[in-house]
């Protein structure tokens, strides 16, 4: 589905369905060098159980135009457009890694709009080493190269996003240079750690959410390891938010290589 | 790096899509002959079909056996996935047919196995798909045969039998600049010789009957998805790839490229290629391929060694007419092997007998290490006549351009000892040398 928002073409995909209004929605949002297909095997399933799900192209990402977002809380706001260019009045917010930040700041902003709200592979402070900020900049692909070691959890993964026989590792490395080509004006890697880097307004947004939380972290997640999310996590139960935390035997490519448990833990906290 | 994470190729080719099995850990992958898979309930069956989930249903789509040595051969030509087929020639019919129909164009090399120029110059003119032939290193040519409704420039990495070695940067360059991908038979040098992607191909595909197999044991085909061709932007651009990225009414409209930003051509290719189609892998030929990709690295490397030996050797006698391998300076390739393929440029090659067509019989039929027969990339040494025999179909002008002449004899190197191979060698030429006097 392409959508304008804030004047741009933005893509979302839907699973292939059209919007019901009588469905509840699902908002997924990508991390940094991905797009909407790394949520492929989450938002295709929920698509065709009763959820409208919109699976965005961030701006500046693959399919969607527009400037690419700086911060944050850019991102933050563009989510809120996009749900007011959808139609849609009330979503659940699902984001990895830099993604969950741009949720959590979202849901933040959004308040009762927000119905669940879920942080995969998420961490507060989301700090990128200055070595990988550099190397984003100065040698793109080295730095994909480290991530999606950093990222890998295993070698055998079970059947993931293009069926059995899927690499995950190339498969990362492929769409991680697809998404950088997409954007010739701005490098997008660089942009978005730098993003993740300089949010600093986590503990406030936890604190303002108003809808249940669930962390789902990787046991073996080197890029945000779930000790980085304990801080975020003990906040949010002091305010008193309802607060689901799950981990995976699985690094930062949730997604991929633990796509049915991924899956599941979305759709039980959604269903609950 | 190194370690687990980032494994280099050697331990990927032991361990790339394989754990210990977690209901009985069995370490070495277990050959799964079933048919089918059970489904948890009907609503597990829906979402397998409806590629909600992933998973295994029929062994003719997919099968976990096979999926390890999709896994594997992706990790070690470093793609994003692979689908195993019953051939070679199933997986090059299986990549043409999921990028096109009636219609289309293809520009080819003219360096390649006899089977591979028969399907694309006849059989599949058959289906209103033309194919143009251009000589590997003619770069002007391959720029000058696209058309626009090309969908596919194809060569070997190392044309069979004459070891042209195609210029992949270049030529896929070629390729990309008219919107169309380069796909590569990676045959025979296997990923531990060249890795085509990393040069510039978009796809690549392996007869897995030969070195990744490797014992002669078995026949098979792979073909990898590198992931790097934009097919949506392509077809924005061209209306070329429609089969990839627009809805798909086979398939209850689904747009592949819209499912995967880089994996589409996968997806179609099992989802219709292999569904409809049907030239899949038995679970059982997947498990001896994998046997040989375990030791690709030692073997490739013993291939090598014994190859260098055997060239020098026939280099060296008078009853030589030519030696076709890069390794010599006087091999057209040799400047763009020594580039493109450090670690040499395969150990299949062919060599000119000089004198007549009985005493290149008599030499054949002479070799006793050698085995006559119609195969490469054995780890026993072989030998074939290729214009008697897997170029037989070809015109002269066909096989002029495949760098073949009636005295051309194909050498497959093996495993033995170089000194025996050697002796055999000189043993038949000292016979052939007699049956012309």
């Amino acid at each position: 589905m392409e959508l304008t928002v804030n004047n741009a073409k933005t893509y979302c995909y839907t699973g292939g369905k059209p919007y019901d209004a009588a469905k509840p929605s699902v908002v997924f949002i990508h991390g940094v060098l991905n797009d909407h297909s790394v949520w492929i095997l989450q938002s295709r399933y929920l698509a065709n159980h009763g959820y409208n799900v919109l699976a965005v192209d961030l701006p500046g990402h693959c399919r969607s135009a527009g400037e690419a977002p700086s911060t944050v809380e850019e991102a933050a706001d563009f989510i809120a457009a996009l749900l007011d260019a959808a139609g849609v009045q009330s979503a659940a917010l699902v984001g990895h890694s830099w993604g969950s930040l741009i949720a959590l700041e979202a849901a933040s902003r959004l308040k009762e709009r927000v119905t669940h709200l879920v942080l995969v592979g998420t961490a507060f402070p989301m700090k990128v080493s200055p070595v990988l900020i550099e190397t984003s900049l100065s040698e793109p692909v080295k730095a994909m190269n480290m991530i999606n070691v950093f990222s890998r959890s295993t070698l055998a993964a079970p059947p993931s996003a293009l069926g059995p026989g899927t690499w995950v590792f190339g498969a990362g490395m492929a769409l991680g240079k697809r998404v950088l080509a997409s954007n010739t004006a701005v490098n997008v890697f660089h942009r978005g750690f730098v993003a993740c880097d300089r949010y600093a307004n986590g503990e406030q947004a936890i604190r303002e959410v108003t809808c249940p939380v669930l962390f789902l972290l990787g046991a073996q997640d080197q890029m945000t390891q779930p000790r980085a999310a304990q801080a975020l996590i003990s906040k949010a139960k002091t305010a008193g938010k309802p607060v689901q935390v799950a981990t995976l035997p699985v690094g930062h490519h949730q997604m991929n290589e633990t796509p049915e448990e991924t899956l599941f833990a979305i759709r039980d906290f959604l269903k609950a | 790096m190194a370690g687990y994470a980032d494994p280099g190729f050697d331990t990927l080719a032991l361990h790339a899509g394989a754990a210990p099995d977690p209901s009985n850990g069995a370490r070495a992958v277990p050959i799964h002959l079933t048919t089918s898979f059970v489904f948890e309930s009907s609503e597990h069956a829906q979402s397998l079909f409806n590629l909600e989930r992933a998973g295994h249903v029929y062994s003719r789509i997919s099968n976990p056996t096979n999926a390890v040595l999709e896994q594997r051969v992706a990790a070690l030509e470093g793609g994003i996935g692979a689908i195993t087929t019953a051939s070679g020639q199933a997986a090059l019919h299986l990549s043409v047919a999921t990028l096109m129909g009636a219609g289309s164009h293809i520009v080819a090399s003219t360096a390649l196995y006899g089977g591979s120029q028969n399907l694309l110059h006849y059989t599949m003119r058959r289906f209103g798909i033309e194919a143009t032939f251009v000589k590997p290193g003619d770069l002007d040519g391959w720029k000058a045969a696209i058309r626009p409704n090309t969908k596919l420039v194809f060569g070997e990495t190392v044309g069979n039998p004459g070891l042209d070695v195609l210029d992949i940067p270049t030529v896929s360059g070629i390729a990309h600049e008219a919107g169309v991908p380069l796909l590569v038979d990676s045959t025979l040098t296997s990923p531990w010789l060249m890795k085509p992607l990393e040069l510039g191909a978009d796809l690549v595909y392996h007869s897995a009957t030969k070195f990744l197999s490797g014992h002669g044991t078995v026949v098979g085909g792979i073909v990898v998805d590198g992931g790097s061709f934009d097919w949506a932007r392509a077809y924005a651009q061209s209306g070329k790839f429609a089969e990839l990225a627009a809805p798909y009414e086979g398939f209850h409209n689904m747009n592949f490229s819209e499912e995967s930003t880089v994996g589409a051509f996968l997806l179609r290719a099992r989802r219709e290629g292999l569904r409809d189609f049907g030239a899949c892998m038995s679970p059982h030929s997947a498990w001896l391929i994998l046997q040989g990709v375990e030791t690709l690295g030692l073997r490739m490397e013993r291939h090598m060694r014994n190859t260098e030996k055997v060239v020098q050797f026939l280099a060296s006698q008078p009853m030589v007419e030519r030696v076709g391998h890069p390794m010599l300076e006087s091999h057209p390739s040799h400047a763009l092997a020594q580039k493109l393929l450090p670690r040499g440029a395969g150990s299949v090659f062919s060599f000119d007998l000089k004198g007549s067509r009985k005493q290149g019989q008599v030499f054949v039929e002479t070799l006793k290490v050698f085995s006559h027969l119609a195969n490469v990339g054995d780890c026993r040494s072989l030998v074939i006549h290729p214009a008697s025999t897997t170029h037989f179909r070809m015109t002269d002008e066909a096989l002029a351009g495949a760098g073949i002449t009636q005295g051309t004899i194909r050498l497959s190197i093996g495993l033995e000892d170089a000194d025996d191979l050697i002796d055999d060698l000189k043993r038949a030429l000292k016979a052939a040398d007699k049956a012309g006097a």
